[in-house]
């Protein structure tokens, strides 16, 4: 209880700090005690201004005729043409849909694998096979999507590894990267494959953080290996678990352009082809940049909403956020 | 006095894991393999683990292509250019932010973390990168990712959680300013953390696709992921539709994937401790 009054003091104590009216003198006065701070941050900040935020003001040419010739300011506004014309595109459904079902998969069995995982590693007692494990685990994360791509298609290939596997069973070889019913579970499987093991390093963090203590009093207890499972291991994981579950729901809008466009071809397009994919297409294929530029906001604002959501929600329980 | 027993429970564990290990693997080791093979063992599909008639001349043939020569010196240039700019810029406003007395500090961290929310999106910012005049120069892929968002917060709470403030306060007194202080003291304290995020960069840059396919268009200019994307993925799917001539030019793409990515297989005991610290240090909270 006293902890909390505490905090409430120091809170109310902050909120009357920051809302102390600054006079022009005290803005002078940490202007010139950080001028060398500033300095330094200097670079970052034009970083940030030039290759994010003029981008964010260039978003104005998603509601105008943008001219390559007239330029940003003096090319005529069209107010929602560009949108209208997404929203009543026959690619419009396809694509929202793409997008999400990607996403949404993605999440499905991408998100517990990593527990499961790390829940495995943990019941190891050979450190050495468990470090061997796990450090082999990640390489892949550190492998570029164009080699992961390359080995997925070669290995893919009518004459593949894969095929030539299933034909043991008696399986006629089939051509898996011009099978639309077959790209997102090839995504997600390579996804998986690539980022489980890294995506564990928090589970495994949060696991090593859990008392023994706790163990060895269940053990007196007569608790079994399920039994310390479920008490105290799951419970101990389960704040980490819950931050990157929300996290991940507010990602699943942000399906990486480089792999789908990697493993994608115009046969797949029905099922593979994502907004960001299409963007690139109309946009710096065909050239029609103010429409692109419509398409990229709009999933642009509900990407945005999934992210804000997920970090006020996480925020609301107590957890981490982004800010 | 723990003694490990093998109950037939981590007995099915481990066999699980060691599964996980082997899918992880066994890739690459395929791909080596064949790519160390005779033709006629590999059209035969007789190749799994261990090469057969073992022979370097698909390695010969990759290192031969002029492509390739040229796309591993453009990585390697991009590499080393944009881990520099981008660790002494990260590393600059990193130690700005993590100052409390920075002017509009609160201000500045909003309008950083608002970039991972919410961003102009590919088409304006490729429009910004072309009225720069960044297209077809190597500083197209260096500048438009030069700062990233998590590298640069990762640093700034290893500044504000592992710089002794007395140590600042001392040399305060001692007339050096932040400046000063910023590269006689925190720099040189701040080794560890400086090799993880340099890593991260180094191989974010060595893996990237999307700026040069973006914002390159003179094949002189491309790294190697463009060259490999080029030589296996459009080529095979070229085969896709064409006939079946494929078989032997297995050995050959594997090689090619092996050479793009083999600093990086290299490196990689020596990265993953790296980038698992970064990870951590990325945990704590500030």
């Amino acid at each position: 209880m006293e902890n909390l009054e505490g905090l409430e003091k120091e809170k109310t104590k902050r909120k009357k700090e920051y809302h102390k009216p600054l006079n022009k003198k005290t803005i002078r006065k940490k202007l010139n005690s950080s001028k060398y701070l500033l300095i330094l941050f200097a670079p970052v900040l034009l970083y940030y201004l030039i290759f994010h935020y003029v981008p964010m003001f260039g978003i104005v040419i998603a509601f105008k005729d943008y001219n390559l010739f007239k330029g940003v300011l003096e090319s005529e506004w069209v107010g929602l043409k560009y949108f209208q014309m997404f929203i009543e595109s026959p690619d419009f459904f396809n694509l929202l849909r793409n997008t999400f079902l990607l996403g949404l998969y993605n999440f499905i069995f991408g998100f517990p694998i990593p527990i499961i995982f790390a829940l495995l590693l943990n019941e190891l007692k050979n450190m050495y096979f468990k470090r061997f494990v796990q450090t082999l685990s990640y390489l892949p994360h550190f492998i570029s999507n164009v080699v992961v791509a390359s080995m997925v298609v070669v290995f893919l290939s009518p004459s593949g590894i894969i095929n030539r596997l299933i034909s043991f069973l008696g399986i006629e070889p089939l051509n898996w990267m011009i099978m639309p019913e077959m790209f997102r579970t090839i995504f997600v499987t390579s996804e998986i494959w690539q980022h489980m093991g890294w995506e564990a390093i928090i589970y495994l963090a949060a696991l090593t953080s859990i008392s023994p203590q706790l163990y060895e009093a269940a053990e007196i207890d007569g608790a079994g290996r399920f039994a310390k499972l479920w008490y105290i291991t799951l419970p101990g994981i389960l704040p980490a678990i819950f931050i990157v579950g929300i996290l991940n729901i507010g990602k699943v809008l942000e399906i990486g352009f480089e792999k789908v466009f990697l493993l994608y071809n115009p046969v797949t397009y029905e099922t593979a082809d994502i907004i960001s994919t299409y963007v690139y297409r109309v946009g710096l294929v065909q050239g029609n940049y103010s429409y692109a530029t419509a398409i990229g906001l709009f999933l642009g604002v509900i990407s945005f909403i999934f992210l804000f959501g997920a970090n006020y929600l996480s925020k609301r329980f107590g957890q981490e956020s982004l800010w | 006095m723990k003694k490990t027993k093998i109950t037939p429970f981590t007995f099915v564990i481990s066999i699980l894991l060691l599964g996980v290990a082997f899918v992880t693997i066994y890739p690459f080791l395929h791909m080596i393999a064949v790519s160390l093979s005779g033709d006629v063992h590999v059209m035969r599909g007789e190749v799994n683990l261990i090469p057969k008639e073992l022979t370097f001349k698909n390695y010969e043939h990759v290192l031969s292509d002029p492509r390739i020569v040229t796309g591993y010196l453009n990585t390697i240039l991009y590499v080393t250019l944009g881990t520099t700019i981008s660790l002494i810029i990260t590393a600059m406003g990193a130690y700005a932010l993590s100052k409390k007395e920075m002017f509009f500090r609160k201000g500045f961290m909003i309008m950083i973390v608002f970039t991972i929310l919410f961003g102009g999106g590919m088409i304006p910012t490729f429009l910004v990168v072309k009225s720069l005049g960044l297209l077809d120069t190597i500083w197209a892929m260096v500048l438009p990712q030069a700062v990233s968002t998590w590298n640069l917060i990762i640093m700034r709470t290893f500044f504000s959680a592992t710089i002794p403030k007395e140590l600042e306060e001392s040399a305060k007194i001692d007339g050096l300013n932040d400046l000063g202080i910023f590269a006689r003291i925190v720099l040189p304290l701040s080794k560890p953390v400086l090799a993880t995020i340099g890593l991260f960069y180094a191989v974010g840059i060595w893996n990237n696709f999307i700026l040069p396919l973006l914002y390159l268009r003179d094949d002189a200019l491309y790294p190697l992921q463009v060259i490999l994307r080029n030589l296996v993925l459009v080529e095979q799917m070229a085969d896709v539709s064409g006939g079946d001539a494929v078989v032997v030019q297995e050995s050959i793409q594997y090689a090619t994937i092996l050479v793009s990515t083999l600093p990086i297989l290299l490196l990689y005991p020596f990265l993953q401790k790296y980038f698992v610290k970064g990870v951590m240090i990325g945990s704590l909270k500030e």
